[in-house]
């Protein structure tokens, strides 16, 4: 018995690896069962040292140039083997794109039932999972009684906990016997430096406030400052102004950052589906009766052309930047 | 060529949720129901598809009889024809077992390419298309931008967190739309009425050998509740250089965010 973390990695492991560990650690802890973690990839190399601190005893590394990416044909076989061979109870992975589709596979695979998407998962003799539903517009409490259980976990959702426990060792493997159907012919990848908006601690989003495509420096900037992710309303992103993988909300990124700081944005409740679980909401707004106010933390009413770079200032004045 | 579109009837996400007295479902009545937006860019490059390349369409729903209307609208936006999986009762959060009885149901129609939603916005539960290949042990590729189809293979670009990637997959596959796909056509009267004389095929479990009991969720809701995060909702007073240093101040020195 077992419980079977999959760590996400893209590169290298991505910050919501420790997140999935962190919180298999509290299940594996309340379940009394050991943990275990899955790396599918190029090579764990060094990373495996940062993997201290979660309790577990045992990393299996299945390491292959052709891991590199994402197929399912190729990852779908290395869980399903890895989830018997170690009789898992419990499998958490990550809400990405990659983790949903790896693991809805894995589920269709062993039969298992899965919740995606977990805001919270807890062990009280079953796995137990916080889910959004309806675009977020409604939290379900559920149990999945039957096992081997499996979830997987919105980036940013858990505070990733360490302890004094050393680093597993790591079990090579090398790549399954199987046949890949799929072929990767390209990958593409976001600039270096852009931080990748689901996974940003702090996102700077503009809307239709913004006037003119042209003023994007005036957020961009203030996401330099604070290493923050660009998001966009969907208005901004149906005018053309920024490419749909910025765009927050129902039909756009669902996004959990410790700071959001809407720009020029009304709040309306399909954008509200995309950034209702941040930390903290701060509006910037010249229309004192925008809905955004009603759910923010803290508000500026007024000109974001004024308000954006000051605060950019006083950023970089308190930063040292 | 055949294409299988997978189509669910989900409530209006515009719509205002209530927790049903039993504290564990959400109020359906009054509801208006919908085909899910993401299944929309489905059908709609389907039957572009259809255009191009020439290509039989049949969207599949599960669930109630009111399913017929989403199929219905399918069909008026071009789909040549329904079939309908009738289940009984509500099977909020039967995944495994609605994937189950769509993966039999699907390949008694002998699909090359089946396309669905990247996920339904009711449960959100993405993951039932993937369960379907699995089982009819597809290749398949999610959150779909842009497809390109020959006789034999589909070439899709993914997208995923930082970027995206290009897969090709042989024939037959599956693979689930993502917004930016393509823009979902309004139907045209005389389709709505031609769609009236489309046909739509009864499936039970019954016919194709299944037990209802697959449709068991092995997950049970203990409660349900809308959303109740407290804000703060402090609106911050004075001339900007004011007011921006006492954020900037919050958020570092009580928020100790920054
Ligand atoms: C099915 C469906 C799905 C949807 N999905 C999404 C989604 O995923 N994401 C999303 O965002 N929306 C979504 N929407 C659209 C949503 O309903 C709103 O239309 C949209 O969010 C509005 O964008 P906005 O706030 O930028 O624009 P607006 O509502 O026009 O608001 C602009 C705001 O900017 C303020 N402003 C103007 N100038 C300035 C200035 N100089 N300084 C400061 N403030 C200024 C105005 O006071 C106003 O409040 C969806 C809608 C539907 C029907
Ligand atoms: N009952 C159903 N009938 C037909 N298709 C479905 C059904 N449930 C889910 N799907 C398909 O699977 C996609 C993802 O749904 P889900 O996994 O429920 O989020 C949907 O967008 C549909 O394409």
């Amino acid at each position: 018995m077992s419980i079977l973390a999959i760590l996400e990695q893209r590169g290298g492991l991505k910050p919501c690896a420790y997140e999935t560990l962190s919180a298999a650690a509290t299940i594996a802890k309340a379940s009394g069962m050991p943990l275990r973690a899955l790396y599918i990839g190029a090579g764990l190399g060094e990373d495996a040292q940062s993997l201290a601190g979660f309790g577990a005893a045992t990393v299996y590394a299945y390491e292959d140039p052709e891991l590199t990416h994402f197929t399912p044909d190729a990852y779908v076989p290395i869980v399903v083997g890895l989830a018997r061979e170690l009789d898992a109870k419990v499998i958490l992975g990550s809400a990405t794109s990659v983790g949903k589709a790896l693991c809805a596979s894995v589920a269709g695979r062993l039969g298992v039932e899965l919740a995606q998407d977990c805001t919270a998962v807890a062990w009280d003799s079953a796995l137990a999972a916080t889910k959004p539903l309806y675009a977020g517009k409604v939290v379900a409490e559920m149990r999945l009684d039957a096992t081997p259980a499996m979830a997987t976990l919105r980036p940013n959702v858990v505070r990733v906990e360490r302890n004094e426990t050393p680093p597993p060792s790591v079990v090579q493997r090398g790549k399954p016997e199987v046949t890949l159907r799929t072929i990767i012919r390209d990958v593409v990848s976001a600039a270096a430096g852009t931080v990748e908006l689901t996974e940003a601690k702090i996102v700077v989003s503009g809307g239709r406030g913004l006037g003119d495509p042209k003023h994007w420096p005036v957020l961009q900037s203030l996401c330099d400052t604070l290493g923050a992710a660009l998001g966009a309303s969907r208005a901004a992103v149906d005018a053309g102004w920024i490419a749909h993988p910025h765009q927050v909300g129902q039909t756009g990124k669902v996004v959990s950052p410790d700071v959001y700081i809407a720009c020029g944005i009304s709040g309306a409740i399909q954008h509200q589906a995309g950034m209702r679980t941040a930390r903290l909401i701060v509006a910037i707004n010249k229309d004192p009766d925008a809905p955004i106010f009603k759910i923010c933390d803290y508000g500026i009413v007024g000109d974001l052309f004024e308000i954006v770079p000051a605060l950019n200032e006083e950023f970089r004045r308190v930063l040292g930047k | 060529m055949k294409i299988v579109v997978l189509v669910k009837r989900v409530p209006d996400t515009a719509s205002v949720f209530k927790v049903a007295s039993d504290g564990r479902s959400v109020e359906l009545d009054g509801l208006k129901f919908v085909m899910s937006p993401y299944d929309e860019h489905a059908v709609e490059e389907a039957i572009r598809l259809k255009e191009k390349m020439g290509a039989e369409v049949i969207v599949l729903s599960a669930g109630p009889p009111e399913c017929k209307e989403v199929i219905r609208s399918a069909l008026a936006m071009g789909a040549d024809a329904g079939a309908h999986l009738l289940l009984p009762g509500d099977t909020g959060y039967a995944s495994r077992g609605v994937a189950e009885a769509l993966a039999v149901a699907a390949k008694t129609l002998e699909p090359d390419l089946i396309l669905a939603g990247k996920q339904a916005v009711d449960d959100d539960a993405a993951q039932v298309p993937e369960r379907v290949a699995e089982l009819l042990d597809l290749p398949h590729a999610s959150i779909v931008t842009r497809l390109e189809c020959t006789a034999t293979a589909v070439t899709v670009d993914c997208e995923v967190e930082g970027g995206q990637f290009t897969a090709e997959l042989p024939l037959p596959a599956l693979v689930t739309a993502q917004k930016g796909l393509n823009t979902p056509r309004y139907p045209t009267l005389p389709n709505i009425m031609k769609a009236k004389k489309k046909e739509i095929r009864e499936l039970t479990l019954d016919k194709l050998g299944l037990s209802g009991d697959r449709l068991a969720a092995g997950m049970t809701v203990t409660a349900m509740a809308l959303p109740r995060q407290q804000r703060l909702g402090k609106i911050l007073d004075g001339d900007t250089a004011q007011r921006v240093k006492e954020l900037v101040r919050a958020l570092r020195e009580d928020e100790k965010v920054l």
